[in-house]
C-alpha cells in the first residue's frame, strides 16, 4: 500500500482547531465526473477517495459490509458498487439510472464528483454530469486498453467543453505495472483524443484498489514521473477562475424592488468582474449606463468576479428586467433569433421538428422551434448520419429559431450564455439540452432587395392580372384535366400561364417528400413559394394538387396578394372518384399496398368558403373549365 | 489577470443564492420549510443574502410535531423575527385530537406529524415550492436527489419522473396542482454547514454545544428528557450528563452524544474526530435498509 493520509493536518485537528480551520477556509473547489463502468474499477477509485479522505463513516461501512454479504458481487468482499448505488429499486435490479453527486475534500480543495454509471441511459446522465464539471477522469481498465466507450465517454466530455481530462490507466497491478503496456495505452488514446479535438490530458498509472499513484507516487511506478491522481486535481485550474478574464455579463435573474428608492439587479455573474463605476449595457435594448453599487448584507462591494451571485444597482433609470443580459459596454454580446446549435435529446418522446418549445438560457425563457436536424453523430463512430428526428439519447446539429433575439454567446466561449434546455410545453419535461454553435448569418445579413422593375411592370407588361387559380379536390376528382383545359383556353386568349401539377412537382422540386403529413405541409409550402414568385412575375398560375389540408390552403392564400388567390373545390365525391380510378391509385390503396391515401386512409378537408365550387357530377370538364375563366376574365 | 480566487464556501454559497432566486423569479407562491436545525439556519441565512436589502419574498413554514425542544420553539421565534419574515406554524389536527406521540405510536408518529402534517400544510396555503435544507451528503438516496425535486399533485416523488438538471438551469415549470421541494444546499456537507455558521456567526440552538442535560438510555440512545410529557419507565430516573445533539428532530427521537465540545470550533473538532455520520442519532432511519428513499416518495420531505 502506498496510502498517504489526505489530511496531512490531521494532528492539527485534534491539537489546534482554530488553525485548522482557519487553513481550511481558504480551500478551493473542484468538480468532476467519472466516466467508465464498474468493470473499470470506477465505484472503487470513487469508495477509495471517499474512504481515504473520511467521508465513509464506521456506521456506513457496517452498513456496506453486511450489504456486500447480502447483495454484493464481489464475494463477499467490500462491494464499492453498493457505496455509490443509492435507490432501492436500482440495486434490486443491479442497474444505475442516474447521476449521482459525492463529497469529499483535501487540505486543499472540496471535490464534488459526478458520478454517471454506464447502462442506456449513458448519454443523457454523462451529459448531466459532465455540464457542471471542470474535469473528467477517464477510466481504463488496463488490461483491456481503449475501447469503444472510452472513445465515447471522451466523444461526450469533448462536445460538453470540459478543458482538463484525466486518463486513468486504472488496474496497473493486474498487469505488472508494466511500463510499455501504460505507454502503448496513452499512445493510442492520444491519436484518438487528437482526432476528436481533445488537444490535451494527464494520462496517470493507477491502482484504484491498491492505492498506487491516488494520494502520492507508487513505489511501483518508479517509470513515471508525473503527479498522482489526487495532487493534480488539487492543482488544476477551475474554469470559475478562468472565466474573469472573460468581458464582464451578468444575466439578470431577479430585479430587488424592495421601495421606490431602490432597484437592483441580482445574478450570478457569468464572466468577468465588475467594479463601481464600471460603463455597462444591457442587452437586447443596447441601452448603457454605470455600475453605481454592488450591494450586500456585510455593506456594499468594491469587486465582484465570476460565479458570485450579486446585487448590483446602475446610475441610470433604465429598462432592464429578468432575462436582459448586462455586459461591459465595450464588449457587448451578439443578439440573434436564429441558430445552429447541437442538441442532446434527453426525453422518451423523439424530436418534433417544427414544434414550438420552451428553451432556456440564462435566466430567460423563450418559445423556439427547432429544424429538421443536419444530421445526427454516431457516438459510438463520431460518423454523421442522416436522420429526421432525435430519439432519447441522440446527438445532433439542427438550427433552432426563437420568437424573439436573445443575447448569446458561443457555447464555447461560455457555459451559461450558450447552454440551454428544451422543455415540452405540454409535459414541461426538459426534452433536450443545447449547445450554441453560432448565430445564422441569415438572421442577420440577409435583407430584402428591392428591384427596379416590379410586380406591377411584369404584369402590365403581360397586358394582364396575376392570379393563383388554386384547383383542390380528392385524387381522380379531375383536377389536371380540368387545369389543363383552362390553360390551353387561356394561351388561345394570349394569357401567359403556367400550370404547375402535383404529379410533376413531384419529379423535381419536390422529390425529396413523401406522404406523411409533414411532408405534405412541406409540399405545398413549396408549391405556394414557387407560385407566389410566378404571380409576381405577371404570370397567372393554375395549380392541381390535391392538398388536402385546410391550414395549408389558408397559409399559400395568406402569402399572395388580396384577390389574387381562387380556390377553386373540384367537388367530386369519393365513390365517383374512386370508380374512374383512372391511375390505379384506389385499387391500390384499397388493398393496402399504398399508404397514406388520401381519402381512404388520410384525410381531405374540405374548403369551407371556396371561390368557386365545381359539382363534376352535373358538367363536363370543358363547361368546369368556362366557368373558371369566366370568374377570372369576366 | 485573476482578481480574486473563490473559496469553496463562497462558490457554495453563490449556487444556493442563485437557487433561491431562481425560485422566487419563477414560482408563483413559495415558502421555506424551517425546522429550526443547523441546516435551516445556513438556508435562512442564504435567503437573508439572497434578497438584501428586501427580506425573503416568502414566509417561513414549521410542520409541528409538538415534540420539538423547547430550546426550538424559542429560536424559531426570534429568528423568524429578526428575518422579518413571516412565520406560519402547522399542526397536523388529527394527530392533535388523537395524541399521537413518539412514545405510543411508533413510526405513526413521524407519519402523521411530519409526512401528513406538511402535506396538509402545503394545500391549506396552496404552496407551489417548498425549499428545504435537505443535503446531498446525508444518506445515499439523497446523493441522486434533483435540487428541483417534483412531487405529482398528491405529493409522491417518483425517481423515473425526475428532470435532468444540466447547467445552472432549472425547468420550474408544472402543472397545475403538482409542486416542486427545492434543495438550495444540496452540494453542502456537514462540514461546510458548520464551517460556514463559523464564518458568518450564525445563530443556532444551544443544544449543538454540550452542557448538562437529564438524559435516560432507550434502545441505544441517550434522549434527553425535555418537559415532564417524558413518561419515565419503572426504574428509570434522568442522569445529567453532558451531552450535545448533532442532529436536531423530535427530543424524544433524537439520541444525544456524551460531549465536551461548548464552542463551535470545538464542534467541529469533535465532528472531524467523530466515527460515525450525523444520521446515526436519528431512530427514524433505522427501520429498514432503504428507509429514506420510502419515506419521500410517501412524501416526507
Amino acid at each position: 500500500m502506498t496510502t498517504e493520509p489526505i489530511y496531512k493536518t490531521d494532528a492539527l485537528i485534534a491539537e489546534n482547531i482554530d488553525a485548522y480551520l482557519e487553513a481550511h477556509q481558504h480551500k478551493t473547489m473542484l468538480r468532476f465526473i467519472t466516466c467508465g463502468s464498474v468493470d473499470d474499477g470506477k465505484s472503487t477509485l470513487i469508495g477509495r477517495l471517499l474512504y481515504d479522505s473520511k467521508m465513509i463513516f464506521e456506521d456506513q461501512l457496517a452498513t456496506l459490509e453486511a450489504d456486500s454479504k447480502r447483495v454484493g458481487t464481489q464475494g463477499g468482499e467490500i462491494d464499492f458498487a453498493l457505496l455509490v448505488d443509492g435507490l432501492a429499486a436500482e440495486r434490486e435490479q443491479g442497474i444505475t439510472i442516474d447521476v449521482a453527486y459525492r463529497f469529499f475534500a483535501t487540505e486543499k480543495r472540496k471535490f464534488i464528483v459526478a458520478d454517471t454509471p454506464g447502462h442506456e441511459q449513458y448519454t443523457r446522465n454523462m451529459v448531466t454530469g459532465a455540464s457542471t464539471a471542470d474535469l473528467a477522469v477517464i477510466l481504463i481498465d488496463a488490461r483491456k486498453g481503449v475501447l469503444t466507450q472510452t472513445r465515447r465517454h471522451s466523444y461526450l466530455v469533448n462536445l460538453i467543453g470540459i478543458r482538463h481530462v484525466v486518463l486513468a490507466v486504472n488496474k496497473m497491478d493486474l498487469i505488472g505495472y508494466d511500463k510499455a503496456t501504460f505507454d502503448n495505452i496513452v499512445a493510442e488514446y492520444g491519436e484518438f483524443a487528437r482526432s476528436i479535438g481533445i488537444e490535451d490530458f494527464t494520462a496517470i498509472p493507477i491502482s484504484g484498489f491498491k492505492g498506487d499513484n491516488i494520494t502520492g507516487p507508487s513505489e511501483f511506478t518508479p517509470w513515471y514521473s508525473g503527479p498522482a491522481l489526487l495532487p493534480f486535481l488539487e492543482s488544476v485550474e477551475v474554469d470559475v477562475t478562468a472565466d474573469q478574464e472573460q468581458p464582464f455579463r451578468l444575466p439578470v435573474q431577479w430585479v430587488n424592488r424592495p421601495n421606490l428608492d431602490f432597484r437592483g439587479f441580482a445574478g450570478m455573474i457569468a464572466s468577468g468582474t465588475v467594479r463601481p463605476g464600471d460603463q455597462v449595457r444591457v442587452l437586447p435594448s443596447g441601452k448603457t449606463s454605470t455600475v453605481s453599487r454592488i450591494v450586500s448584507l456585510e455593506g456594499d462591494r468594491d469587486l465582484a468576479v465570476a460565479g458570485e451571485s450579486v446585487t448590483i444597482t446602475l446610475a441610470d433609470e433604465i429598462d432592464c428586467s429578468r432575462g436582459q443580459v448586462i455586459v461591459a459596454a465595450q464588449a457587448p454580446l451578439e443578439v440573434a433569433d436564429q441558430f445552429e446549435s447541437t442538441l442532446v435529446w434527453m426525453d422518451e418522446t423523439e424530436m418534433v421538428p417544427g414544434r414550438a418549445y420552451w428553451l432556456k438560457i440564462g435566466t430567460q425563457t423563450v418559445s423556439a422551434t427547432i429544424h429538421q436536424p443536419k444530421y445526427e453523430v454516431n457516438i459510438n463512430t463520431q460518423e454523421h448520419l442522416a436522420t429526421k428526428t432525435l430519439d432519447l439519447n441522440a446527438i445532433g446539429v439542427a438550427n433552432i429559431t426563437t420568437d424573439r433575439e436573445i443575447p448569446f454567446a458561443a457555447y464555447a466561449d461560455n457555459r451559461d450564455l450558450g447552454g440551454f434546455i428544451l422543455i415540452d410545453k405540454i409535459t414541461n419535461h426538459t426534452v433536450a439540452a443545447g449547445m450554441i454553435h453560432f448565430a445564422l448569418r441569415r438572421a442577420q445579413n440577409i435583407h430584402w432587395q428591392a428591384t427596379d422593375i416590379g410586380r406591377d411592370h411584369h404584369a402590365s407588361m403581360k397586358h394582364q392580372k396575376p392570379a393563383v387559380l388554386w384547383l383542390t379536390g380528392l385524387s381522380g376528382s379531375g383536377k389536371s384535366t380540368i387545369a389543363n383545359i383552362v390553360e390551353k383556353k387561356l394561351a388561345r386568349m394570349n394569357r401567359h400561364t403556367f400550370l404547375l401539377d402535383g404529379d410533376n412537382v413531384r419529379h423535381g422540386l419536390n422529390k425529396d417528400l413523401g406522404f406523411t403529413e409533414a411532408d405534405r405541409i412541406e409540399n405545398i409550402r413549396r408549391v405556394g413559394e414557387v407560385a407566389k414568385l410566378m404571380t409576381d412575375a405577371g404570370l397567372i398560375v393554375i395549380t392541381a394538387f390535391i392538398s388536402p389540408f385546410r391550414s395549408e390552403r389558408d397559409m399559400v392564400r395568406g402569402m399572395m396578394q388580396p384577390g389574387e388567390f381562387v380556390e377553386v373545390f373540384v367537388d367530386t365525391p369519393l365513390e365517383v372518384a374512386e370508380a374512374r380510378d383512372v391511375k390505379g391509385l384506389y385499387a391500390k390503396a384499397r388493398s393496402g399496398q399504398l399508404k397514406n391515401f388520401t381519402g381512404i386512409d388520410s384525410p381531405y378537408e374540405a374548403p369551407e368558403n371556396a371561390e368557386m365550387r365545381i359539382d363534376t357530377t352535373q358538367m363536363t370538364p370543358e363547361e368546369a373549365a368556362d366557368l373558371i375563366i369566366a370568374r377570372l376574365i369576366p | 489577470m485573476t482578481q480574486k480566487t473563490l473559496t469553496h464556501l463562497q462558490r457554495l454559497e453563490a449556487e444556493s443564492i442563485h437557487i433561491l432566486r431562481e425560485v422566487v423569479a419563477e414560482a408563483e407562491n413559495p415558502v421555506m420549510l424551517y425546522s429550526v436545525g443547523k441546516d435551516s439556519a445556513v438556508m435562512l441565512h442564504l435567503a437573508k443574502k439572497a434578497f438584501y436589502p428586501a427580506p425573503p419574498p416568502f414566509p417561513l413554514l414549521h410542520v409541528d410535531t409538538t415534540w420539538k425542544f423547547r430550546d426550538m420553539y424559542a429560536l424559531r421565534d426570534k429568528a423568524a423575527k429578526d428575518a422579518g419574515m413571516e412565520l406560519l406554524v402547522y399542526q397536523n389536527p388529527e394527530a392533535a385530537e388523537r395524541g399521537i406521540n413518539p412514545f405510543d405510536h411508533g413510526g405513526l408518529h413521524t407519519d402523521m406529524w411530519k409526512t401528513e402534517g406538511l402535506k396538509q400544510a402545503l394545500d391549506k396555503y396552496g404552496f407551489d415550492v417548498a425549499f428545504g435544507g435537505a443535503r446531498r451528503d446525508e444518506e445515499k438516496s439523497r446523493a441522486k436527489e434533483r435540487v428541483f425535486s417534483f412531487r405529482s399533485a398528491n405529493h409522491r416523488w417518483d425517481p423515473k419522473s425526475q428532470r435532468p438538471e444540466l447547467w445552472r438551469l432549472y425547468n420550474a415549470r408544472k402543472a397545475k396542482g403538482e409542486s416542486v421541494r427545492v434543495f438550495p444546499i444540496s452540494n453542502w456537507t456537514e462540514l461546510d454547514i458548520w464551517q460556514y455558521i463559523h464564518l458568518e456567526g450564525i445563530e443556532i440552538v444551544p443544544l449543538y454545544f454540550s452542557a448538562p442535560r437529564p438524559t435516560v438510555e432507550r434502545d441505544g440512545l441517550t434522549i434527553m428528557v425535555d418537559d415532564d410529557r417524558f413518561p419515565l419507565r419503572e426504574g428509570e430516573t434522568p442522569v445529567t450528563k453532558s451531552v450535545r445533539f448533532r442532529t436536531l428532530g423530535c427530543y424524544p427521537l433524537t439520541g444525544a452524544v456524551e460531549s465536551t465540545a461548548t464552542t463551535l470550533p470545538e464542534v467541529i473538532q469533535e465532528m472531524l474526530l467523530t466515527t460515525t455520520s450525523e444520521r446515526q442519532g436519528r431512530a427514524i432511519d433505522h427501520d429498514q435498509a432503504a428507509s429514506m428513499e420510502k419515506k419521500k416518495q410517501e412524501g416526507y420531505f
